[in-house]
């Protein structure tokens, strides 16, 4: 009974918290509309005349002050209403979310490199220090997080398409509709088409993740349990992964899940350098082409999306680690 | 039993890309997709771009910009007011139905309520059918640029058009702002008709059975075009042979992809004039004509940053690029930098002065890193140039405010005609008249209000011609605006797509006209 109003607690506060996050967002959104630029300009011709223009800008509502925008913003935001994209000419949140399977299937693909490669890596890294292998891992990680996305992206680009022609530079290739869902990981194309993307958003993670597994490992190494294990004659690869990876586990978790905002940043250059049809692009697009609108929306709905990760974070911690509770949770 | 209808499904699937391969599909790749199926909604290079595939006009322009007959096989001027056009009697819309002159009479009427094109249709006050195949443009009065005007007409299919849409709202209304009919349908005349579309990702063709041009040399069956934003992908994507067809080529891979084995480039200088303004009404130095020609005579636009030969396209003292009837070239671009620092000295400005420069950053190929090698270039005769650059999305509205004291903008023609530059870069503004709307030096000379306004009742073409010229010198020798360099224009296509023929300075690639070996 105690557990359930805990856990009822926990989900009030979070969507509280998740509306104040929204709130917030908006207020700033609202705020720093005008120097966003001028969407008139995008959707009529530069010799129309300006009287054409006052008029389409007084229909949309943009000569209002702010405020008295925000307020009609949240007037129809009450009855569901997020806006019109002005570029796509479809509500905002239709739009937004049917970008989100491309995203969110990057990320994942991204993750699940990082994961694959950070989790060995880190540990070789951390039982045999010193090592040339060792190094190298470092070294390499080093070297992923100093260049900076974009060029990662056109070098891969240009060696894997250009040069040795197997795989493709851009866009998602062939999907599936699965009602809702259209992905692009059910066929061979679609598989290739996001390899050169998720290896390029990883690279900016993989130098983090490596050095955490191996930190967290090195931390894990050093407690009596290991050595306790060691000297009852446990082999040494299953006191490593089975024991110590097991607890080096846990901080991965927590700042993994900090990072995902981190990963949802550097979609919009992934994006953009793979013409991959994501939120990302599609916010870049709304940027560079004063879309404000589809901009107002994709902020409240990322802000959103990073309180639901970090419920899920927190989730998750809870189920690895006994000794957090909800009640402690904020 | 059950298994049999799906089995089908499948025999479609596996063969209908079978059946269409007989023909030859083209892969292209550009910049941005339109944001509207709708040929009168946003008057904008994409709008035309796809106008030209699906629709068909009633004449257009040839490379030498001489006009070719489209729907309209021959007109003739019947009095100074009336242009008669006759129309071809074969042509069918995609919907089936034949094309008439009623069909270009609606069309005439749309664009003028649309509220991006009107303004160019002003000087015409209407459209009379004569018979089936023949149609009278009348005008307000005499008025020299009909046949230019012609090239904007797309006949639609009136038909299709007419009605209400399942929401109830009517089917030829032009909505800017939300979706409509027209914005997702399309009926025309042209070679292909539209397949499919995912806005910002694909847009599909297929070549239209019924097209009445059999003399075309085009042999594209399926056209699947994708915008790629990213200038560096876009390149990659034509040398990995994920596309065959790519448009515009930046600028910093002109020789990469002139030297790549398996593509061709076609670069030529478009009919967009990069220039400066200077606002005379934020430095009273501007308005002194002799600072103005100083700063002329020391930008050597032979030096403007480039970084390949492919293509090179004069220096402009023009605003009127060559084909244009005031193109004078007896104009050349002036670099004197000892003249300059005399006219400096003779007008008081011997030590200079400081300004602000602001110029787009993404808007017009190699924007801001012309703006700063003409600040360096000003330097030397003392003017210390603040400059800002910023993405285009900010700039309009510095540039409408007037907020800066020397400013970029790049012009081409609607008309594809010299008067068009001097009603808006050059005539005193004038908010209820609309003339000199970009004019944001506030440069005004009576002389060329005076000129403009009258060829546009010129009809002689030499006549006008020379009204023009005089424009351009007076304009020269004011040195009102200062002219950079006209834009470059590149595409890329593998070599067995051969681009050359059906690419042009209006930007519009024929590509109903397009063969591919």
């Amino acid at each position: 009974m105690k557990a359930l109003a805990a856990g009822a607690g926990f989900f009030a506060r979070r969507l509280f918290q998740a509306l104040l996050v929204m709130l917030a967002i908006l207020v700033i959104a609202f705020a720093v509309r005008t120097s966003l630029g001028d969407p008139l300009r995008e959707i009529m011709g530069q010799a129309v005349p300006e009287s054409e223009r006052a008029e389409l800008r007084h229909e949309l509502g943009l000569d209002a002050p702010w405020p008295l925008q925000l307020v009609r913003y949240l007037g129809r935001a009450a009855t569901g209403d997020l806006g019109t994209s002005i570029i796509y000419k479809r509500p905002t949140v239709e739009v937004v979310l049917a970008k989100f399977p491309a995203s969110f299937e990057l990320v994942l693909g991204a993750s699940l490199i990082v994961l694959l490669l950070s989790v060995p890596g880190g540990v070789y890294a951390a039982v045999r220090p010193g090592t040339l292998g060792a190094r190298l891992i470092l070294g390499l990680s080093v070297l992923g997080i100093s260049v900076p996305v974009f060029v990662t992206g056109i070098l891969l680009i240009t060696v894997f398409s250009v040069w040795l022609g197997w795989l493709p530079a851009f866009g998602r290739g062939e999907t599936v509709d699965l009602g809702v869902w259209q992905t692009g990981l059910l066929t061979l194309d679609g598989l290739e088409h996001l390899l050169l993307p998720a290896l390029t958003l990883s690279s900016i993670m993989l130098p983090l993740f490596i050095r955490l597994v191996r930190g967290a490992m090195l931390d894990e190494l050093d407690h009596d349990y290991v050595r306790t294990a060691r000297a009852k004659g446990a082999a040494p690869l299953r006191v490593w992964l089975v024991h110590a990876l097991r607890n080096a586990l846990l901080p991965l978790v927590a700042v993994g899940g900090l990072q995902v905002g981190t990963l949802i940043a550097y979609t919009l250059l992934t994006e953009t350098v793979f013409q991959w049809p994501g939120m990302g692009f599609l916010f870049l697009e709304a940027v560079t082409r004063a879309d404000i609108p589809l901009i107002t929306t994709y902020l409240v709905l990322v802000g959103l999306l990073f309180v639901i990760t970090n419920t899920i974070v927190d989730l998750v911690s809870l189920m690895l680690d006994p000794r957090i509770s909800l009640e402690a949770t904020p | 039993m059950r298994l049999l209808p799906i089995l089908s499904l499948f025999t479609v699937l596996i063969c209908g890309p079978v059946l269409a391969a007989g023909g030859k599909t083209l892969r292209m790749a550009y910049d941005a997709d339109p944001a509207s199926l709708d040929p009168h909604e946003q008057l904008s290079g994409a709008t035309l771009q796809l106008s030209h595939l699906v629709f068909d006009p009633l004449v257009r322009f040839r490379k030498d910009l001489s006009l070719e007959p489209r729907l309209a096989t021959r007109w003739e001027q019947i009095d100074e007011r009336t242009t008669r056009f006759h129309l071809r009697d074969d042509v069918r819309f995609h919907s089936g139905r034949l094309m008439t002159a009623e069909d270009v009479a609606w069309t005439f009427n749309r664009l003028k309520q649309s509220p991006d094109f009107k303004a160019l249709f002003e000087p015409f006050e209407a459209a009379k059918v004569i018979d089936e195949q023949t149609i009278d443009l009348v005008t307000k009065g005499p008025y020299p640029l009909v046949l230019n005007l012609a090239t904007y007409i797309f006949p639609m299919d009136r038909e299709f058009y007419t009605g209400t849409d399942a929401r109830g709202a009517p089917k030829d209304a032009v909505v800017k702002h939300g979706s409509s009919f027209a914005s997702a349908n399309m009926s025309g005349t042209g070679p292909f008709i539209v397949t499919g579309r995912e806005q910002g990702i694909r847009l599909e063709l297929k070549r239209f059975d019924g097209y009445w041009d059999k003399d075309s040399p085009g042999n594209v069956d399926e056209i699947v075009l994708t915008p790629i934003k990213e200038p560096a992908t876009r390149v990659a994507a034509l040398l990995a042979g994920d596309v065959d067809f790519i448009g515009p080529v930046p600028p910093t891979d002109l020789n990469r992809v002139q030297s790549a084995a398996c593509c061709d480039l076609v670069a030529i200088p478009s009919n967009r004039v990069l220039t400066f303004e200077l606002n005379q009404k934020r430095v009273a130095a501007f308005k002194d004509p002799r600072v103005r020609r100083a700063m002329s005579y020391v930008i050597n636009r032979e030096a403007s940053p480039r970084r390949s030969c492919a293509g090179k396209p004069p220096p402009p003292a023009n605003l009127s690029p060559p084909g244009y009837a005031g193109h004078d070239p007896a104009l050349q671009p002036p670099y004197d930098l000892a003249k300059a620092k005399a006219l400096m000295k003779e007008a008081g400005y011997e030590d200079g002065f400081s300004a602000t420069m602001i110029a787009p950053n993404n808007r017009y190929v190699g924007d801001a890193r012309i703006a700063e090698a003409v600040a360096v270039m000003l330097a030397k005769i003392n003017i210390k140039v603040d400059l800002q650059t910023l993405p285009k999305a900010q700039y309009w509205q510095r540039f409408d405010a007037r907020d800066a004291d020397i400013m970029m903008i790049g012009w081409q023609s609607d008309t594809q005609d010299s008067a068009n530059f001097y009603e808006f870069l050059a005539m005193t503004p004038d908010p209820k008249t609309g003339y000199g709307q970009y004019n944001a030096g506030n440069y005004s000379n009576p002389e060329v209000d005076r000129l403009t306004l009258q060829t546009q009742t010129m009809t002689d073409p030499d006549a006008r011609a020379e009204v023009l010229k005089k424009i351009e010198r007076i304009l020269y020798e004011d040195a009102a605006l200062l002219p950079l360099q006209w834009q470059h224009l590149a595409w890329a296509a593998r070599k067995n797509v051969k681009i050359e023929p059906v690419v042009n300075v209006i930007d519009m690639p024929y590509l109903g006209d397009l063969v591919i070996e």
